[in-house]
């Protein structure tokens, strides 16, 4: 039974067809990078399966149970799965703390001992510990971002959503969001990630995946993207990236 | 207003001048500066009393707006009238901001399911703006009452301020839901998917911050409230303007309608200089976190 099966997933956003047939499994503790041009359908894609957009065709599972019939309770469902967006998403009037402990009270109905202490394990893992009485705007970006995945994992999602989580980033402050997110990777957490950072995803994906108006063009192991790809439009879109010096 | 670069060369001066002004920001540097506006005023405030003063009505008008024995001796009647409309006042504003709130999310409410809920949010919005208030306190004054329904008060007092509850919540419903709309959507799209339900999002995430940017003008709403409490004289009803009017027909001169003013100013100065401080607080906040807030 695979983590996540994502089956002839079709949305539109009024004329504008951004996922046109999309097919995707991934298995337990596999990491799954979605490349491609902005615009491909990768972010589209991701909050599809976090239910945030409604599909108009198509059918997503998790962990064999299917998430898109009408009477699932999405509230439900997303608990499971956790989203970290572009732009860090915190709560501008919540300490950091706050923010991670926020859905784990509410949603998982924790005391607050059990919820603060859960938060600063998470955060303390990853070097947050003296932040966590802070608010999100006395934080660097890549602080912001590492708050942002630790709310996400104080969830304890199966699942974990990554959308161009670096893309906002100054370029010296995506390393410390990349070795997070190796750690996880190294921890056993499955995810799909939608990324631009083509020398991490060669380096974390077990698999890569290049979208293309709305479909996945071609799949397969990092090392056969990224060194052989078959398709036409995969081999132009990576010598784009190399001309722009990314890989 | 002083550029950036007068501000930035000495805060502290133009911070302390423009507390002692009440949010007036004065041009010019230091000391000078001072000097000038001071000269200034007093020119402006001496032309406007000489113009006043030898106007031919002024002996007459002096008489009967400026005795100062008329002014203090309604003082205190006016001042123990005045008690009602602060009880009005601070009685309503509880409700104002409950009802107001709850009309404001029902606007904002998504989806063809809760297309009546936002149509009801709608169409009492524009009754509650668009019937003029002293119309609004007279129609409930003396026609719920008149009723005479069992269970239900009677007293004018009562009606009236339902009827300023009615009216200003419309108002301040329309304060709320700029708020509201002024968050982000991507805050909403972070809390659901941690899971929370769209009423725990909204009570969470965006209210706290939709609350937040709009208590200025939510006092402001108050500033006008304070003043139409004096609506509810024209019920009969003994407030300070029913007071100051009683007076005057006993004196035939008007210094207990600048003793009622006084009162009222007295309310409302505070209370605006409040909602500046505020939004200045507001501001030099967002300047210090780069406008992410």
């Amino acid at each position: 039974m695979s983590a996540l099966k994502v089956e002839g997933v079709h949305k539109s956003f009024g004329p504008n067809e951004v996922l046109r047939g999309i097919d995707l499994e991934l298995e337990d503790h596999e990491v799954v990078c979605l490349i491609g041009a902005s615009g491909s359908g990768k972010s589209t894609l991701l909050r599809c399966v976090n239910l945030l957009e409604p599909l108009d065709a198509g059918r997503i599972f998790l962990a064999g149970e299917e998430i898109t019939r009408r009477d699932v309770d999405s509230n439900s469902v997303r608990r499971r799965i956790g989203i970290v967006f572009q732009a860090f998403n915190l709560f501008p009037h919540m300490t950091v703390l706050r923010n991670v402990t926020l859905a784990p009270r509410d949603v998982l109905g924790l005391g607050r001992a059990e919820a603060e202490a859960r938060g600063r394990e998470l955060l303390a893992r990853f070097g947050l510990e003296d932040r966590r009485d802070e608010y999100p705007d006395r934080l660097s970006g890549g602080q912001q971002q590492r708050v942002a995945i630790v709310r996400a994992l104080a969830m304890q999602p199966e699942l974990m959503l990554l959308d161009e989580v670096t893309s906002a980033l100054d370029p010296e402050l995506v390393a410390e969001v990349l070795s997070v997110i190796r750690e996880l990777a190294a921890g056993g957490m499955t995810m799909l990630i939608a990324t631009h950072e083509m020398s991490f995803a060669r380096d974390i994906a077990h698999r890569v995946c290049f979208l293309e108006e709305g479909r996945i063009l071609e799949q397969g192991p990092p090392h056969e993207i990224f060194a052989q790809p078959k398709e036409p439009r995969t081999q132009q879109f990576l010598e784009r990236i190399i001309e722009a010096g990314r890989l | 207003m002083a550029s950036e670069g007068d501000r930035r060369s000495d805060p502290e001066v133009a911070e302390r001048r423009s507390r002692l002004l009440g949010g007036l920001r004065l041009e010019g540097e230091g000391a000078r500066g001072v000097a000038i506006a001071l000269i200034s005023t007093a020119v402006f405030l001496v032309a406007i009393v000489v113009a006043v003063t030898q106007s031919a009505g002024w002996p007459e008008v002096r008489r009967t707006f400026f005795d100062w024995g008329d002014i203090s001796g309604s003082f205190p009647d006016i001042a123990r009238a005045f008690v009602l409309n602060v009880k009005i006042f601070l009685v309503c504003e509880v409700f104002i901001l409950v009802l107001a709130l709850v009309i404001a999310v029902l606007r904002s409410l998504q989806g063809p399911v809760f297309f009546p809920l936002r149509a009801l949010a709608i169409i009492y919005s524009d009754l509650a703006r668009g019937i003029p208030t002293i119309l609004v306190i007279a129609l409930l004054g003396f026609g719920a009452p008149a009723l005479q329904l069992t269970g239900v008060p009677r007293s004018r007092v009562f009606w009236a301020g339902v009827g300023l509850v009615l009216v200003y919540s419309g108002y301040v419903a329309e304060v709320y839901r700029a708020g509201i709309e002024s968050v982000h959507p991507s805050q909403e799209a972070a809390a659901r998917s941690l899971g929370l339900s769209r009423f725990q999002a909204l009570r969470r995430v965006i209210l706290p911050q939709a609350i937040r940017r709009v208590i200025p003008p939510l006092l402001n709403d108050f500033i006008g409230l304070q003043k139409d409490t004096a609506l509810v004289g024209t019920l009969g009803v003994i407030e300070a303007f029913n007071q100051s009017q009683i007076d005057t027909n006993a004196t035939f001169t008007y210094g207990s309608y600048l003793a009622a003013a006084a009162l009222f100013v007295a309310l409302t100065i505070p209370l605006a200089r409040l909602t500046d401080w505020l939004i200045a607080r507001d501001r030099k906040r967002r300047q210090a976190a780069g406008g992410f807030a």
